[in-house]
C-alpha cells in the first residue's frame, strides 16, 4: 500500500470528477409534472367544467370533444352514465393523491417510531418488533390489503388505514438499520451523557440524521400507494361509486373497453405519468443520498 | 450448513404461525365473524345457530386454539355459499394460477435477464438508457392498466389473441405478459446491478488481461457469479406473482385462485378467501426459505457468517 496522501491534498479522483449540473433536466421535468398534477388536483373545484357526479343519460359514452345540446363541451368525453370524464378525473386525482399521501404519512409515523424504538432499546423490544416485521413482510401486501378491506368494508378512511397497516414494516426496517448506525456515534453519546431524555435524543438528534433514506422509501412508497389505491378501487374494494378515483373510473371503463377506450385511457395516462414521475424522482433521490449506488 | 438450515426452518415456522395469527385477527376486525360467514338475507335465528355451530360464542383464545387445531388437520371449513369444503374449491382453481405464474415467470426471465445483462455490458450507452426507461415504465404501469392496454391492442384492434377465459395455450399469452411485466423490471435491475458488481472485481480484470474479450469474460466468468443474487430474487418473485394474479386474473377472466378470491369476497364466502390468503402466504414463506437455503448452499460465506 502506498502512503496516505498528506492532509489537505486533493485526491486525483476528486480532481478529475466531471462537474455535473446540480439538478438534471429530466428531474426538473418530472418535478414540473408532479407539481402540475398536484396543482390541478387542488384546483379541481374551480377548474372542473362540470359536477363530477351529475348524470346526463342522453350523453352516455360520448367520445372526447363531444358537445351536448345544451352547448356543454365534453373535452375528454363521458362515461357510462353521461358524466363528464375530465371533471371526474380532476376530482378523482384529489382522492387518489389524498389516499396515497395520508397512508404514507401514517405508515411513516408508525413504522419509523417502531424502528427507532427497536434499535434504541435493543433486547426484547428489538426481538419483538423485528420478528413481527419479518412476519408482516411474509404476507404479500396486496393480499393482506384485499383481505382487510373485504372484512372492514370499503371507504376513504378505512382504505388509508389498511394501506398504512400493510406497509409500515418497510419503514421499520430502514429506520431500524439506520438508527443502529447512528446510535453509537459520539454526538449521540454526548447528548445521552448531557442528560437528554430518550424521546428528545430520538426525535431531535437521531431522526434528522436518518431522514434521508426514509425519504427515499417514502417516495417509492407514495408511487406504490397510488397503484395500490387504484388496484383496490379497480377491484371494487376501494373508493365506492359515485365518488371518483382513478381506479374506480377505470373499473367502470373496463366494461366498455371495446366501445369507449377513453374511459380507461385518460385516467390511466394520468396514473402512469404521476407514478412514473414519482419513480424517476425517487431513483434520483436515492442516488443523490446514497453514495454507494452512485457508482453503479 | 445443517445448523443454518435448522435455524432458518424455525424462522419459517414462526413466520407461518404469524401469518395464521394475523389472518385470524383480521377476520375478527369486523366484530362478529358470524356476520361475514352467513349468506346475505339470513334470519337472526340462522345467524345465532351458525354462531353456536362455528363456536364464535366462545372466548377468543379458545377459538384461536381451535382454529389452529383444525388447520393442523387440514380442515379449512365448509364454504357457506357452495356447501362443499373450501379447500376443494380452491384446489380446483390452483392449476390455472400455477400455469399463469409460470408463464409470467418465463416472460420475466427471458426478457428481463437479457435486458439486464445488456444494460450492464453496454453501460452508459444509448441501449442502457432506452432499456432503463423501459424498465421504469414497466414499474410504473399497474397490471390492470397494462392488461387492458394489451386487450385493446392485441385483442380488439389487431384481433390476434383471445382476451378472456382459459381456452387453449394462446389464451395464456396476454395475461402472462401483463403479470410478468413488473417482475421483468425487477429482474432487469437486479441482473444489471449484480453484473456491474462482478465486472468491477479483480478476477475480471485478470481475465481481460489474459486477452479475454469483455463478452467472453461475461460469458465465461461473470454470469455464473452474478446468478446467485438473481436466483434469490426469482424465488421471491413467485410470491409476488401469485399475489399479482388477483388483479390480472380479474382483468382477463382467468379462472385461477385470484379471480376466485375476488368472486368469493363479492359473494361473502370468507372461508374461501381465508384459504387463498393462507395458501399464497405459505407459498411465499416456503419459497423464500428455499431461496435462502439454495443461496447458502452456493455461497459458503452466508452460512459461515450466521
Amino acid at each position: 500500500m502506498s502512503a496516505l496522501p498528506a492532509p489537505g491534498a486533493a485526491t486525483p479522483r476528486r480532481k478529475t470528477r466531471r462537474v455535473q449540473p446540480a439538478v438534471p433536466l429530466a428531474i426538473i421535468i418530472v418535478a414540473a409534472i408532479l407539481v402540475l398534477i398536484v396543482g390541478l388536483a387542488l384546483l379541481a373545484p374551480w377548474i372542473a367544467p362540470a359536477d363530477p357526479t351529475r348524470q346526463t343519460l342522453l350523453m352516455r359514452l360520448k367520445p372526447p370533444g363531444s358537445v351536448s345540446s345544451a352547448g356543454q363541451l365534453y373535452l375528454l368525453g363521458t362515461d357510462d352514465l353521461g358524466r363528464d370524464l375530465l371533471s371526474r378525473i380532476l376530482y378523482g386525482s384529489q382522492i387518489s393523491i389524498a389516499v396515497a399521501f395520508l397512508s404514507v404519512v401514517v405508515s411513516t409515523v408508525v413504522g419509523v417510531s417502531l424502528g427507532m424504538a427497536a434499535a434504541w432499546f435493543r433486547g426484547w423490544v428489538e426481538t419483538l418488533i423485528m420478528r413481527f416485521v419479518d412476519i408482516m413482510l411474509s404476507i404479500p401486501a396486496v393480499l393482506l390489503a384485499v383481505l382487510t378491506v373485504a372484512v372492514l368494508g370499503p371507504g376513504f378512511l378505512k382504505l388509508i388505514l389498511v394501506l398504512a397497516l400493510t406497509r409500515w414494516p418497510r419503514y421499520t426496517r430502514v429506520a431500524y438499520a439506520q438508527t443502529l448506525q447512528v446510535a453509537n456515534l459520539p454526538y449521540i453519546k454526548a447528548a445521552e451523557l448531557a442528560g437528554a431524555r430518550t424521546l428528545r435524543i430520538l426525535f431531535r438528534h437521531v431522526l434528522p440524521n436518518i431522514a434521508g433514506p426514509l425519504l427515499v422509501v417514502a417516495t417509492a412508497e407514495f408511487g406504490l400507494m397510488i397503484l395500490f389505491e387504484a388496484g383496490l378501487s379497480f377491484l371494487g374494494l376501494g373508493i365506492q361509486p359515485p365518488a371518483p378515483s382513478w381506479g374506480s373510473i377505470m373499473s367502470v371503463g373496463r366494461q366498455y373497453v371495446e366501445r369507449a377506450w377513453w374511459i380507461v385511457a385518460f385516467p390511466g395516462a394520468c396514473l402512469f405519468l404521476l407514478v412514473f414521475s414519482v419513480n424517476v424522482l425517487g431513483d434520483w433521490l436515492r442516488d443523490k443520498l446514497d453514495p454507494r449506488s452512485r457508482s453503479r | 450448513m445443517l445448523r443454518y438450515a435448522a435455524g432458518r426452518l424455525v424462522q419459517a415456522a414462526i413466520a407461518v404461525l404469524g401469518v395464521l395469527t394475523i389472518v385470524f385477527i383480521v377476520m375478527r376486525f369486523s366484530g362478529d365473524p358470524t356476520l361475514l360467514l352467513v349468506p346475505e338475507g339470513s334470519t337472526q335465528e340462522a345467524v345465532d345457530a351458525l354462531r353456536k355451530q362455528l363456536g364464535f360464542d366462545r372466548p377468543v383464545v379458545i377459538q384461536y386454539l381451535d382454529y389452529l387445531q383444525s388447520l393442523g388437520r387440514f380442515d379449512f371449513g365448509i364454504s357457506v355459499v357452495q356447501r362443499i369444503p373450501a379447500i376443494d374449491i380452491v384446489a380446483s382453481r390452483v392449476p390455472y394460477t400455477v400455469m399463469l405464474a409460470l408463464g409470467a415467470l418465463a416472460v420475466a426471465l427471458f426478457v428481463g435477464l437479457p435486458a439486464g445483462i445488456a444494460m450492464a455490458v453496454w453501460r452508459g450507452g444509448w441501449l442502457e438508457r432506452c432499456l432503463s426507461a423501459l424498465a421504469l415504465t414497466g414499474q410504473s404501469l399497474p397490471t390492470f392498466l397494462s392488461g387492458m392496454l394489451l386487450i385493446i391492442v392485441f385483442g380488439v384492434v389487431l384481433g390476434w389473441l383471445p382476451t378472456s377465459g382459459a381456452g387453449d395455450i394462446r389464451a395464456l399469452i396476454l395475461p402472462s405478459i401483463a403479470l410478468g411485466a413488473l417482475s421483468m423490471s425487477t429482474f432487469a435491475r437486479m441482473a444489471r446491478i449484480a453484473i456491474i458488481d462482478e465486472l468491477g472485481k479483480d478476477y475480471v480484470r485478470a481475465a481481460r488481461a489474459r486477452g479475454l474479450s469483455k463478452a467472453g469474460a461475461v460469458e465465461r466468468h461473470v454470469l455464473r457469479n452474478a446468478a446467485i443474487p438473481v436466483v434469490t430474487v426469482a424465488a421471491l418473485e413467485i410470491g409476488n406473482l401469485l399475489a399479482g394474479a388477483v388483479i390480472v386474473e380479474t382483468v382477463f377472466a382467468w379462472p385461477g385462485i385470484g379471480q376466485l378470491a375476488i368472486q368469493s369476497i363479492q359473494s361473502r364466502d370468507f372461508l374461501v378467501v381465508q384459504v387463498i390468503v393462507l395458501l399464497i402466504s405459505i407459498v411465499y414463506v416456503l419459497t423464500s426459505l428455499l431461496a435462502d437455503l439454495v443461496y447458502a448452499l452456493l455461497d459458503p460465506r452466508i452460512r459461515l457468517a450466521s
